[in-house]
C-alpha cells in the first residue's frame, strides 16, 4: 500500500473571541486606521440590519433576511475585492455589498418588494440577490471564464452557505474552476444553520472547506468572526485568482445570530444556550475589545458613529419609504429588450384595464 | 454554391458568427475535439481555438450556470445540451436566470444567449434521448423558443438567436438534421425571429406545425392535394413568442385548422395555439380545431417509437374529419 494524495485542512484564525491576537498575524493587525474603518462599516452593517427587523416588525418591509452575527465574514469579503472584480451573493451579504457602493436604500427596496432594488449602485456587473439556493456559484464561474478568457485581471467571488454548500451547483462550481483553472473565490459562510437543518445534517464532511480538495483547490477554514483571518484568506486567494493561478475555496465559520429571515422562528429548532455561547464569539466584540486595548477606540467613539450611523440609515430607510411604486407597465419592460408583440397587446391591455378604473 | 444539411447549416451559421463576432463562443460536452455527438460542432475547435469551443466538465447544471454568468458578463455563449432529454438539469438555470435576470435587474444585467438541443424521436436512440418537451419552455416569461425545419431556416434562425439580446431556446429536430440538403448562402443573413413561415399555401385547411413534423406535414399536404384538397401549411419556427396572426390569418381563409406535434397532447403548444383560436378565431371556424400529436405517454424505446409520432396518415385522416364537418 502507497499514499497516492495526501491533505490537510488549515484552520486560520489571528484574533481569538476575546480580542486577543494570536501570533503570525498579517500586516492588517497592525493597520489600525484602516481596522478603525472596517470596524466602522461592520458597526454600519449592525445597526442597519437591526432597523430593517424593525422595519419589517412594524410592516413597513416584506420578508427580510437578517445578517446578524455576518458582519466580519461580509466586510472581509467585500472590503478585499476590487470594484473591476464581480461578486455574486446569495441573499443577505449587504456588509460586502455595502462595501462595494450598494446603498442600504436598495436593500430594503429589494426586500420591499420592489426590483428596482437590484439594479443597484455599485459595479454594475455585480449579480443580483440569488434566492435559489448556490446558483450564484455557477455564475459567478461563469463571470471567472469570461475574465480569463478576455485575459482580464479580475476576480469573481461568490457566497454559499453550509446547506449551500450540498448543492449540486456548488460542487459544478468548483468542480470546474479547477478544471478550466478559473479566477473564482469561493466563499462558504458556514453559519451552522440553513433554515432548521443544522450543519452536522448537510455533510459527513468534517469541514466544508475540504471539499475544495475534490475539485483541486487550495481550501482554508477561517474563523469567520474574525475580521482579520477573514481578509486574510480574502487578500490571498483573490491574488492568486488576479494572477492566472486559479480558485480557492474559503470556509468562514460564523453563526447566524438571527432566525434565517424575519418569517422564521429559530426558537422552534435550536437551543438558547447555544445562541448564548455563539453570543460569545461574534465579531464585533472582539475586534471592538481589541481597537480599544491599543487604545484606538473607546465608548465615546462607540457612541459617536453608532449616532451617524443611526442618521444615515433613518435617512436610507426614509428615501426607501418615500419611494413610489414602478408603475404597471414596469412589469413588462424588462421581460425582452424589446416587448414582443405578443406581450405588447397585454401590456396595452393591462394598462388600458387600469385606466379605465 | 453548395448544398447543405440542416446539422451543417447549424455549423456554417455557429462558424460565421464566430468568425465576426469575438465574443461568440460554443460550450458543452464533447463540442470541442468530437464536434459534438451529432458533429454540429464539427471543425469548430480547429478553427476558433479551444478557448472559444469548450469541453465543459459532463455536467449540464455546469453548462447551464456558466452560460448565464459569461453571457451577464459580455460574452455571448451558445451553449450544448447534448440531447433535449438531458436539459433538465439546465432549467433551474435558464427559468430562474437567464429568461429572469434582465428583469429582477431592470435591465442592469440581460443574457444574451442560446442554449442548444438536439430534440426529438425517431432516430432510434436510447432511452432518455427522444424527448419533445419545447412546451416546458414556452410558459417561461423572458425566453424564446426556436424549431427549425429546414437548412436555410437553422442557418438563418441561429445567427438571429445568437444576435438576440435575449435568451433563446433553439431546439434541434434530430430526425431532420440530414434528411435532405439545399442551398444555403454562407451570407452571415439571419432571419425574423417571432415570426412563422407560411410553407404552402391553400385555401381549404390550415395545417399548423414546427420542428420535425413539418415533413410529415408536408407529406400529408401532397396527399391531400392528390384527393383535391387544398391545404395551407403553416411553420410557426418561433413558437415562442407566437406570431398568431399569420395563424388567424390563415384560419380566415380556411375555416379549418389541424395542429400537429411530436409533444404529447395534454398542455402541449398546440393546446396554446388551439386556445388562441377559440379565444380570437372562433367565428372564422366551420369546424373544430383537431389536433395530432404525440401521446400522453412516454415515447416508447424504438421498436414503437413510429407508432408515437405523428404519421402522414394521421394527420391526413384529422384533415378529412375536419373537412366532413
Amino acid at each position: 500500500m502507497s499514499i497516492c494524495a495526501s491533505f490537510e485542512i488549515e484552520h486560520r484564525q489571528f484574533l481569538d473571541a476575546d480580542g486577543k491576537l494570536r501570533a503570525n498575524a498579517p500586516e492588517l493587525a497592525r493597520d489600525f486606521p484602516q481596522l478603525i474603518a472596517l470596524y466602522k462599516q461592520m458597526l454600519m452593517v449592525r445597526v442597519f440590519d437591526a432597523k430593517s427587523v424593525a422595519l419589517q416588525r412594524t410592516g413597513k418591509l416584506g420578508t427580510y433576511a437578517s445578517c446578524l452575527g455576518h458582519e466580519a465574514v461580509h466586510v472581509g469579503i467585500g472590503s478585499a475585492m476590487r470594484p473591476e472584480d464581480c461578486f455574486a451573493p446569495s441573499y443577505r451579504e449587504y456588509g460586502a455589498q455595502f462595501c462595494r457602493g450598494v446603498q442600504p436604500r436598495e436593500v430594503l427596496m429589494y426586500w420591499g418588494g420592489d426590483e428596482r432594488g437590484n439594479d443597484y449602485s455599485g459595479p454594475r456587473h455585480d449579480f443580483a440577490w440569488c434566492v435559489p439556493i448556490a446558483t450564484q456559484c455557477l455564475h459567478a464561474a461563469g463571470a471567472a471564464l469570461a475574465y480569463k478568457l478576455r485575459k482580464e485581471p479580475r476576480a469573481a467571488v461568490c457566497t454559499v452557505g453550509d446547506g449551500g454548500s450540498s448543492k449540486a451547483d456548488f460542487y459544478g462550481a468548483i468542480n470546474v474552476t479547477g478544471a478550466m483553472t478559473l479566477p473564482l473565490v469561493a466563499v462558504i459562510i458556514n453559519n451552522q444553520w440553513a433554515i432548521s437543518v443544522p450543519r452536522k445534517a448537510q455533510t459527513g464532511a468534517q469541514t466544508l472547506a475540504q471539499k475544495g480538495i475534490a475539485a483541486g483547490l487550495p481550501c482554508v477554514q477561517v474563523d469567520g468572526n474574525d475580521l482579520i483571518a477573514v481578509r486574510s484568506a480574502m487578500d490571498t486567494a483573490l491574488q492568486r485568482a488576479r494572477k492566472g493561478e486559479g480558485g480557492s475555496v474559503i470556509e468562514a465559520v460564523t453563526y447566524r445570530l438571527s432566525d434565517h429571515t424575519t418569517a422564521d422562528d429559530a426558537r422552534r429548532y435550536r437551543d438558547d444556550a447555544e445562541v448564548k455561547a455563539a453570543w460569545a464569539r461574534e465579531p464585533m466584540k472582539r475586534l471592538r475589545a481589541y481597537l480599544e486595548a491599543h487604545k484606538h477606540w473607546d465608548d465615546k467613539q462607540e457612541e459617536a458613529w453608532k449616532a451617524e450611523c443611526a442618521a444615515h440609515v433613518d435617512a436610507e430607510v426614509n428615501a426607501y419609504l418615500e419611494s413610489k411604486a414602478q408603475p404597471l407597465t414596469a412589469m413588462f419592460d424588462y421581460t425582452y429588450a424589446e416587448l414582443p408583440l405578443d406581450l405588447a397587446r397585454q401590456r396595452e391591455a393591462a394598462l388600458a384595464r387600469e385606466q379605465a378604473h | 454554391m453548395a448544398q447543405i444539411t440542416l446539422i451543417e447549416a447549424v455549423t456554417q451559421a455557429l462558424a460565421w458568427e464566430m468568425k465576426h463576432d469575438p465574443s461568440v463562443v460554443v460550450l458543452g460536452e464533447d463540442v470541442g475535439v468530437n464536434g459534438g455527438v451529432f458533429r454540429a460542432t464539427v471543425g469548430l475547435q480547429q478553427k476558433f481555438g479551444p478557448e472559444r469551443v469548450i469541453d465543459t466538465p459532463l455536467d449540464e447544471t455546469t453548462i447551464a450556470g456558466l452560460t448565464v454568468g459569461m453571457a451577464a458578463q459580455g460574452m455571448k455563449p451558445v451553449a450544448e445540451a447534448q440531447f433535449e432529454g438531458f436539459i433538465y438539469p439546465m432549467m433551474e438555470h435558464i427559468a430562474c436566470h437567464a429568461a429572469r435576470m434582465r428583469t429582477r435587474t431592470r435591465g442592469r444585467l440581460h443574457v444574451p444567449a442560446v442554449y442548444r438541443a438536439p430534440w426529438g424521436g425517431g432516430i432510434r436512440a436510447p432511452e432518455h434521448h427522444s424527448e419533445a418537451n419545447e412546451h416546458l419552455f414556452t410558459n417561461i416569461p423572458g425566453l424564446r423558443v426556436v424549431m427549425p425545419s429546414s437548412p436555410a431556416r437553422a442557418y438563418g434562425l441561429l445567427l438571429a438567436a445568437i444576435r438576440d439580446p435575449d435568451p433563446v431556446m433553439f431546439f434541434e429536430p434530430k430526425r431532420i438534421y440530414r434528411q435532405y440538403k439545399e442551398e444555403v448562402p454562407d451570407d452571415g443573413e439571419a432571419l425574423p425571429l417571432d415570426v412563422c413561415f407560411v410553407l404552402r399555401d391553400g385555401q381549404d385547411i390550415t395545417l399548423v406545425t414546427w420542428g420535425a413534423q413539418v415533413k410529415e406535414t408536408l407529406e400529408a399536404a401532397d396527399a391531400l392535394a392528390q384527393e383535391g384538397i387544398s391545404a395551407e401549411v403553416i411553420d410557426l419556427a418561433t413558437i415562442k413568442p407566437l406570431d398568431f396572426d399569420t395563424i388567424a390569418e390563415s384560419v380566415a381563409k380556411t375555416h379549418r385548422c389541424v395542429i400537429v406535434h411530436e409533444a404529447p397532447y395534454t398542455a402541449g403548444f398546440g393546446a396554446e395555439v388551439a386556445a388562441r383560436l377559440a379565444e380570437h378565431s372562433m367565428y372564422d371556424l366551420h369546424a373544430p380545431v383537431a389536433r395530432v400529436t404525440g401521446y400522453d405517454t412516454h415515447i416508447p424505446l424504438f421498436r414503437l417509437e413510429m407508432k408515437y409520432l405523428p404519421s402522414v396518415q394521421r394527420i391526413v385522416e384529422a384533415a378529412k374529419r375536419t373537412l366532413a364537418v
